[in-house]
């Protein structure tokens, strides 16, 4: 049988990384929604005052509208492992399966069946409960992250697990070791954060621009300020966060730290780092660079003589891997061929954790073994990603978050000390920022996913080995039909969300809020907005 | 704790478990939605049914979302062939399934009529198609579906989409339509008032009957279907691919258990008399026995499947040898043993916070209070 074409490979790929970008607008803006939903809630609760419930309710409205599309695009991610990776589910669901199964049991569950209580409960409990039902989303949302990012941090970082050659796949061996992978953890915390300060900018942003327009003073108000702090400590967290994944990358991802900094050739300790530059991948250097002695050293290695491995001394590591995956490969097929002598088992055992780095070579020979030095150099060249992406959107990440750093610390800092109102350019950047965290976070995806290239399970299976073998028509006819659709979808989402903005919490039809009348006898809340007559006090 | 094959027949019982928690919950939301054009001619009316729904659809749903994520974990081989030999038939059933969650949470925040109908029409499509798939694929378990698998695990596929729609497949395409629609229907009848109720009564009788026939029918046509028995097979207690066993086919061979075991004769007959429960109950004016009748005849016509087809899960018609068993598809003892501890531990407290939600979401949805909503709510 041949291997499945090069285009069917390009076609799933884009495939997949249009469908898990275009799921990961909406997951972020849940994670932290769902807690801001929460911290309203709590305060509703413990101080009974109404306007404290209707945020709770308004952001909750924007909450669903999100939650609608990312429960939809959410199982085109569950379907698509089998539907276009068929060999990859077949390779590794012995390991991968099992973070994706109890997430659902664990965690799914949880969220789906009390964000309808969420919803439609509000009459048909305590307040209390309530409260509990919305902590539940929450935490189950929240948790449903942990199982997806220990199972992406199984490809990044394949522990707990070895190859089996009578079943030919990867088979569990400690479930303690795959759960508690130090890269999934980190990416845990680290995604997390990032999803929280998604969120915050999206309160603080909408509720400038209420402040900007001089509507529902008193409800923009609250709600920026629970957005400014919360923002504030989510955006601490994904800075320290973001360097301690920077660290474990250094222990166990060296090809994509040394991409990230375009460290071609490995550099004296300590490092220094590279702020700025082009990336040339064929003279394998970095044009214009702007270095900055010691820092990379440091942040990799926490120490000022450790060493961070460059690509030209990585590839020579990786060219060692294949010879000895080689060795492996030939091994499995006396194996699989019956001979199972001891010493043919021992050959096998002893070289089998480079058995992937062989795999690499099937693109140029399908028996592996007989690879000419020649076709040893291209797989050798493959092993690394392409420097230039994961450079610039790694910056475009890091150069982010310390912006959203300023940006909410100045948030923080002018609603403190009541200096809000005169600044009427910051709120108008807030309102502007909103996109940009998505931005951010789309930017750290393609440095974890597409910096893991080659792979699909980091040094155990190729990409290009792991896609179903489908025929180029029907792939073309799924990424159109997949693409069209969202399209649509998100037109849709993005038209509703915007009308309710503009609504804003007058969509909650308590006749308290901007361009309501007081309707059935109902008189505004006691310290609440009479509509867009006169300003808050912090305003004026 | 328990030896590889004790854990793969476990394993067996548990995805057939999982697929009935989805088909008796989710059957109300895919149930419902197939029958809205009918039960609800006028927005109110429509609202009463997706009233009856709207709250717990997606906690309904993770039943076929941790289907697929057991599916992946405890069967990886049926996951990576049958997703990816079904490929354009999934798709389509994902663009169906997207127009459920958007339906559900946006139709009614804002008042258009024209927004309304086209999401009514958008979850009418979301129910029908996936339930009218889901019993199209499970039709081509019966015939095979093309896939082959050679000796380094790679599957390589030889049918197309419209293969599936033969008439033994179309024919079970319809019964589990029918069959989703019965419990829908016997859902709305307990549920609802006035109008809605009496069109929901008079569906689940129509389909109660309809049902039964159907499912009688497809035994009948079961004898003449060329079924696959396991000849030889390696050692149970070990792990195994599918090259490890040895296959045959014969016309009628899915009724082998039948013959051998009576007791699964339990099955089809609860399939059978639970359709004729429901349309009885519905008949008596019963909304529970209604209800009880529906969840029985989807349990049983499930369990009939199921049965029939083991231990195949999963069977080839281009490679008889590929095909996928309860013996030979499943992950390594260690992922079914921890797997199973999860499982056990996990259900019963989903099953607690269920009922529970189901319970403050209890009562009536009736068309005097969803009238009177209106005003306030949107």
């Amino acid at each position: 049988m041949t291997l499945p074409t090069l285009d069917v490979v390009d076609l799933s790929r884009l495939q997949f990384a249009a469908t898990a970008l275009y799921h990961f607008i909406f997951v972020p803006l849940t994670l932290g929604l769902s807690w801001i939903l929460v911290i309203c809630e709590t305060v509703y609760v413990m101080t009974g005052r109404e306007i404290y419930k209707d945020m709770t309710r308004f952001w909750g409205k924007l909450f669903g509208i999100n939650f609608a599309l990312g429960v939809a695009t959410g199982i085109t991610m569950e379907f698509q492992f089998g539907t276009n990776w068929a060999y990859y589910s077949h390779y590794v669901g012995d390991i991968f399966g099992v973070p994706l199964a109890v997430e659902a049991l664990m965690a799914f569950f949880l969220e789906a069946t009390f964000v309808g209580l969420f919803f439609f409960g509000w009459d048909r409990m305590s307040k209390t409960k309530h409260l509990m039902v919305t902590f539940l989303v929450a935490f189950g949302s929240n948790l449903s992250a942990l199982w997806i990012l220990v199972a992406n941090g199984w490809m990044q970082h394949p522990v707990g697990a070895e190859f089996n050659f009578e079943t030919m796949r990867m088979e569990l061996t400690s479930i303690a070791d795959v759960i508690f992978n130090p890269v999934a953890q980190v990416k845990f915390v680290h995604t997390l954060a990032a999803g929280y300060v998604a969120a915050s900018m999206f309160v603080l942003g909408i509720s400038a621009w209420y402040l900007l327009k001089a509507r529902d003073t008193s409800f923009a108000l609250r709600s920026f300020a629970v957005a400014a702090g919360f923002g504030l400590a989510s955006t601490l967290s994904v800075i320290v966060l973001g360097d301690e994944s920077g660290y474990t990358i250094g222990e166990s991802q060296k090809v994509k730290m040394a991409a990230i900094e375009a460290e071609w050739e490995t550099q004296e300790a300590p490092a220094s780092i590279t702020l700025f530059g082009i990336p040339n991948q064929e003279e394998q250097r970095t044009d214009y660079a702007i270095k900055m002695p010691w820092m990379l050293g440091m942040i990799a290695t926490r120490s000022l003589d450790g060493e961070v491995m460059g690509i030209r001394e990585l590839k020579e590591v990786h060219r060692a891997n294949i010879l000895e995956g080689m060795q492996a490969y030939g091994a499995m097929q006396k194996l699989r061929a019956g001979d199972t002598t001891p010493a043919v088992r021992t050959e096998f055992d002893e070289h089998k954790k480079n058995l992937g780095y062989a795999l690499l070579l099937k693109k140029y020979t399908e028996h592996v073994t007989d690879a000419t030095p020649a076709q040893i150099q291209s797989a050798v060249d493959d092993s690394i990603p392409r420097v230039a992406p994961l450079f610039f959107a790694f910056r475009i990440m890091v150069g982010l978050g310390f912006f959203f750093l300023l940006m909410f610390g100045a948030a923080f800092y002018l609603l403190v000390s009541k200096k809000l109102a005169p600044q009427r350019w910051f709120l108008k950047l807030a309102t502007w920022s909103i996109p940009l965290p998505f931005i951010a976070i789309m930017a750290g995806w393609i440095v974890a996913e597409y910096g893991r290239q080659p792979w699909t399970i980091a040094g155990v299976l190729p990409t290009f080995l792991s896609v179903s073998d489908l025929s180029l028509s029907q792939v073309w006819f799924s990424l159109i039909g997949l693409v069209l659709v969202y399209a649509v979808l998100l037109t849709i989402e993005m038209w509703l969300m915007l009308k309710f903005i503009r609504l804003g919490p007058a969509s909650l039809h308590t006749g308290r809020y901007h361009g309501e009348t007081p309707a059935h006898g109902e008189t505004p809340a006691r310290g609440e907005d009479v509509p867009a007559v006169t300003p808050h006090p912090a305003l004026s | 704790m328990f030896d590889y094959e004790t854990l793969k027949i476990i394993w067996w019982v548990l995805m057939v478990t999982l697929l009935l928690g989805f088909a008796l919950t989710g059957g109300f939301d895919l149930g419902v939605a197939t029958l809205l054009p009918w039960v609800g001619r006028t927005d109110d009316e429509r609202r009463v049914a997706i009233g009856t729904i709207h709250a717990t659809w997606e906690g309904n749903q993770t039943w076929l979302i941790t289907f697929g994520g057991a599916l992946f974990a405890a069967w990886p081989l049926v996951y990576a062939a049958g997703f990816s030999v079904l490929y354009i038939a999934l798709i389509f059933t994902l663009f169906a399934l997207f127009l459920r969650p958007l339906g559900f949470d946006y139709r009614d925040k804002l008042k258009s009529p024209r927004w309304r109908n086209n999401w009514d029409w958008g979850l009418f499509v979301g129910g029908a198609f996936p339930a009218l798939v889901f019993g199209v694929a499970i039709g081509n378990l019966f015939l095979g579906l093309p896939f082959t698998f050679n000796a380094d695990m790679r599957i390589s596929y030889q049918g197309g989409f419209f293969g599936l729609f033969s008439p033994f497949g179309v024919f079970c395409g319809v019964l589990g339509l029918a069959m989703l629609a019965l419990h829908g229907a016997a859902w709305m009848h307990l549920r609802t008032d006035e109008i809605v109720q009496s069109r929901a009564r008079r569906a689940t009788i129509v389909l109660g009957l309809g049902v039964a026939v159907l499912f009688a029918i497809g035994g009948w046509w079961m004898q003449y279907i060329p079924g696959l028995r396991v000849d030889t097979i390696g050692d149970l207690n070990r792990a195994l691919t599918p090259f490890a066993k040895t296959v045959s086919a014969a016309p009628g061979a899915w009724l082998d258990n039948m013959h051998s075991m009576k007791w699964v004769w339990l099955a089809p007959v609860a399939g059978i008399a639970g359709a004729l429960l429901a349309a009885l109950g519905a008949a008596r004016r019963s909304g529970w026995t209604g209800l009880a009748g529906s969840s029985m005849a989807v349990t049983g016509i499930i369990v009939t499947a199921g049965l029939a087809l083991f231990p195949f899960v999963l069977p080839s018609s281009s490679s008889p040898v590929s095909s996928l068993t309860a013996w030979d598809a499943v992950s390594s003892k260690k992922t079914l043993g921890i797997m199973l501890m999860v499982v056990t531990v996990m259900l019963p407290i989903i099953a607690v916070y269920t009922a529970w939600a189901y319970r403050i979401m209890r009562g009536t949805i009736t068309l005097a209070h969803v009238r009177d909503e209106d005003r306030a709510a949107y």
